[in-house]
């Protein structure tokens, strides 16, 4: 009688996970991608693991705090890793709904990756879509921080070179008066001719002639 | 020996002295600044590498030898001989011809309109690359935050930040859309910047032209030696240039190097006449035009080479992706796997299939499951495949090179030395483009003598980023392509061929040889007599009736980015409205052909010398 039950309940069991069968997932990981030299293999102990973080994420969901280990049933191990799972109810008859799996595993995740060193990558869960991460935006864009301190800088340069152009065009309007100035100052610079000096010449022993002395003159246009 | 009626001094200066040049390397690095462009990274290698490689430079050195040099030696030499502006230059030369000038200056302000606008966009890729990770690496997620963006997981995340993020683009021409604020206040900081370099004419732009002429070539010289040390280089390098010579059989690529020479010195703007009308008269003009063109064209083959081993390593990247497995869902990259998607169909231990075992295992597979191999979605990975996917234009910098940029080690800072190029270049383009409307404005007198030179400089900016926030719109791109590819080019040509004949024949070669002689010492020899007179009118001519027929022969379209098209991301080809015809974009020509305008500009010219004459008591008779 013992004999009959147990096999019913591996046939049951065996009927009730399946490829394709309904409320069943498949599961792909891909250790060696993820951890290169430190992968570990994939055997009955890590199977064990990961029945008990789903479990885990099933007792988060509630009315199913009851899931126990041996409600996690595993099929059709493969060398790629991947499964199938399928998650039943207490009695052991029926299994649960996709959607509170499926609800289930996605609030998980993290934690579940975690276990295992795997990411939303390497740990793939056919048919569950994982949530992405939130993009990280900062309150102010970096590219506005940015082009604010190009656009002052720009701003604060314009200025300054409108300013200085005022500046000068004001200085250059003094200066016809100045140059006036300059050009007497010229009259009066020493004339040198053949390196002497002329005006010495005047003083020294030269003799003034009056016949050609003329009034002074101031410098005759151009 | 006739003389160029020599300009009157109280009519050809503002009552001052025209400014000068500090130095010559200023003029150089301005004149090399305009002429090096955006074109000599985003164009040329492409049709080097579309036109049979190493083969495509022998169509373009004779276009050189023969178009290009000739016409710039021409515009340089008249704007040192006349020291005008465009419009006063060709006054001179004759009253008939200053609607010539008119066409230079009114071309110039709107090629400017368009061009700053992509400045603008490299600016905002510029200012987006300060951060880590770059924007453009991965899609954002949507709203339940289960997947991707729709649009974003059909194309790629470099494709979305363009077309989405950055442009917003519609998906007609006739949608205009809304102003994207971003591209505004991008917009405005470049025009901003342009203002503050070019505010006092050459005085401001001199000093600045050292930088941005200068600091391009050494973020190229950076990209080359990254570049050449990246794994697949060589073989992009190799496929750019091993010649197949017989492509030359093909005429239109004869058409585009003869283009592409032409636009590549910045031709027909008048910017280089009002370049060279601030140089002392006596300066070499002619070793001038020979070395700065040949500048230009070394600077496209340096780039060439900068971009071409950069596009190869992502070629080699994208081939390897193909092959072995997938980028992470909603990365860039190519969403195909083979050897993954083998493995996984079949459940084969991890990287049990190498690449070399790859194709016979997929034939092992393929005899005994083949249902199963079919449904597949195996894609065949030639490496030729992925050196052939090469763009040209924005979307070789902004969608291309960025997302070959994503895979070198320390990203952002590759993305912010590239922008930085970018927009530099564009800014030296631009200052030559803002100076031949500039320097023509302030000969003509177009305000009075009282107006400092800030106000007006800061008055054409201003004008200018308002007329330019059309191309902020979301169809903004659409009416920016139909400017550069038609307007633009098709305007030049009419422009220069009037400019080769009138120095030619209407000036009068022996004049004109004559003043190069007083100019450079030594007479022009036979080969530029020979070019300005026949070879290159002839050859501007047919490239324009060539370009004509070209567009003629089917309407014009462009190719819109629509993502409810079926074949996304395909582009979508849709007509232009009906109203832009070949004919219609030739409309800034007109002042060329009008006499109103050359009426006009005779008036403005004469008045000044009127004003000037009076303003002067005592005039200087010397």
């Amino acid at each position: 009688m013992l004999w009959l039950l147990f096999f019913l309940m591996t046939a049951i069991h065996a009927e009730l996970c399946q490829p394709g069968a309904a409320n069943a997932f498949k599961v792909r990981l891909s250790i060696r991608t993820a951890l290169g030299n430190k992968a570990y293999t994939w055997d009955t102990s890590e199977e064990y693991l990961f029945k008990a973080m789903v479990a885990f994420s099933m007792r988060k969901v509630p009315n199913r705090e009851a899931t126990e280990i041996s409600h996690v049933l595993l099929c059709n191990v493969t060398q790629r890793v991947s499964f199938w799972f399928v998650v039943t109810d207490p009695s052991k008859n029926h299994t649960l709904p996709a959607v509170e799996v499926q609800t289930a595993i996605r609030m998980n995740k993290n934690r579940i990756n975690g276990a295992f060193f795997l990411n939303d990558q390497t740990l793939e869960f056919l048919k569950i879509p994982s949530t992405l991460a939130p993009p990280m935006d900062p309150s102010v864009p970096i590219w506005i921080i940015i082009f604010g301190v190009i656009f002052c800088i720009v701003i604060v340069a314009i200025t300054l070179l409108i300013l200085s152009g005022i500046w000068q065009r004001r200085r250059k309007n003094k200066e016809p008066s100045e140059v006036d100035d300059a050009e007497d100052k010229c009259e009066n610079m020493n004339t040198i001719e053949n390196g002497i000096p002329c005006d010495p010449l005047d003083m020294k022993g030269g003799h003034i002639n009056d016949a050609f002395m003329t009034e002074d003159e101031r410098l005759t246009p151009l | 020996m006739a003389h160029a009626p020599e300009p009157d001094p109280a009519a050809s200066d503002l009552g001052e002295e025209r400014p000068k040049w500090d130095n010559k390397a200023q003029y150089f690095l301005s004149c090399i600044g305009f002429a090096v462009g955006l074109g000599n990274i985003w164009r040329f290698p492409y049709l080097c590498q579309t036109y049979g490689g190493g083969a495509f430079l022998i169509p373009y050195l004779i276009a050189l030898v023969f178009e290009g040099i000739p016409i710039f030696h021409v515009e340089l030499a008249i704007g040192q001989r006349l020291r005008k502006g465009s419009v006063g230059v060709w006054t001179a030369i004759s009253p008939y011809l200053s609607g010539v000038g008119l066409g230079c200056v009114t071309l110039s302000l709107l090629i400017s309109l368009y061009y700053n606008a992509i400045v603008a966009w490299v600016l905002w890729y510029l200012l987006n690359s300060f951060q880590h990770p770059l924007p453009w690496s991965s899609c954002p997620p949507d709203l339940n935050r289960t997947g991707f963006v729709e649009e974003c997981q059909g194309s790629s995340a470099v494709s979305y930040f363009w077309y989405r993020q950055t442009l917003n683009i519609a998906a007609d021409i006739n949608d205009s859309g809304s102003i994207q604020w971003w591209l505004l206040l991008c917009l405005a900081a470049s025009w901003a910047v342009v203002y503050m370099c070019i505010i006092r004419g050459i005085e401001t732009t001199g000093k600045v032209i050292y930088f941005t002429a200068l600091f391009p070539y050494l973020v190229l010289t950076i990209f080359v030696i990254r570049g050449l040390t990246l794994p697949g280089a060589t073989q992009g390098l190799i496929y750019l240039f091993t010649p197949k010579m017989h492509i030359l059989q093909n005429p239109q690529v004869w058409l585009d190097a003869a283009t592409q020479i032409f636009f590549s010195l910045s031709l027909a703007f008048g910017g280089h006449i009002a370049f060279a009308s601030y140089n002392s008269p006596r300066n070499d003009c002619q070793k001038d035009a020979v070395v700065i063109a040949l500048v230009n064209s070394m600077t496209s083959l340096y780039a060439s080479i900068a971009v071409f081993s950069v596009l190869g390593f992502k070629a080699t990247n994208d081939h390897e992706h193909c092959l072995d497995r997938a980028a992470p869902q909603g990365e860039s990259g190519p969403p195909s796997r083979n050897i993954l998607s083998l493995i996984n169909e079949f459940d084969f231990p991890e990287q049990s299939i190498s690449r070399d075992d790859y194709l016979a295992v997929l034939m092992h597979l393929n005899a005994t499951w083949p249902k199963r191999v079919a449904q597949l979605p195996l894609k065949v990975c030639r490496l030729e495949d992925f050196l052939d996917k090469s763009a040209s234009g924005p979307g070789l910098a902004f969608i291309v090179f960025t997302e070959a940029v994503l895979h070198m080690p320390g990203a952002p800072a590759w993305a912010v030395l590239f922008f930085g190029m970018l927009f530099t270049l564009g800014l030296s383009t631009m200052f030559g483009g803002m100076e031949a409307v500039i320097t023509p404005m302030l000969d003509v007198g177009v305000l009075p003598r009282w107006v400092p030179k800030e106000a007006l400089t800061g008055l054409v900016c201003l004008a200018c980023f308002l007329f330019a926030t059309c191309f902020t719109l979301q169809s903004g791109n659409y009416w920016l392509e139909i400017f550069d590819n038609v307007a633009a080019s098709l305007n030049l040509l009419i422009l220069a061929f009037l400019e080769v004949v009138g120095v030619a024949y209407v000036y009068g070669m022996k004049r004109f040889c004559d003043d190069i002689a007083w100019m450079t010492g030594r007479r022009p020899s036979p080969y530029w007599r020979l070019t300005w007179r026949v070879v290159s009118p002839l050859l501007l001519l047919t490239i324009f009736v060539a370009y004509i027929t070209l567009l003629s022969q089917k309407p014009l379209s462009y190719r819109a980015w629509n993502p409810k098209y079926e074949l996304f991301p395909a582009r979508q080809e849709k007509l232009y409205p009906g109203w832009c015809s070949p004919p219609a974009c030739c409309c800034p020509c007109c002042p060329c052909c009008g006499s109103r305008g050359s009426r006009f500009a005779q008036l403005l010219t004469r008045r000044r010398m009127w004003r000037d004459r009076d303003a002067r008591p005592d005039t200087n008779t010397s």
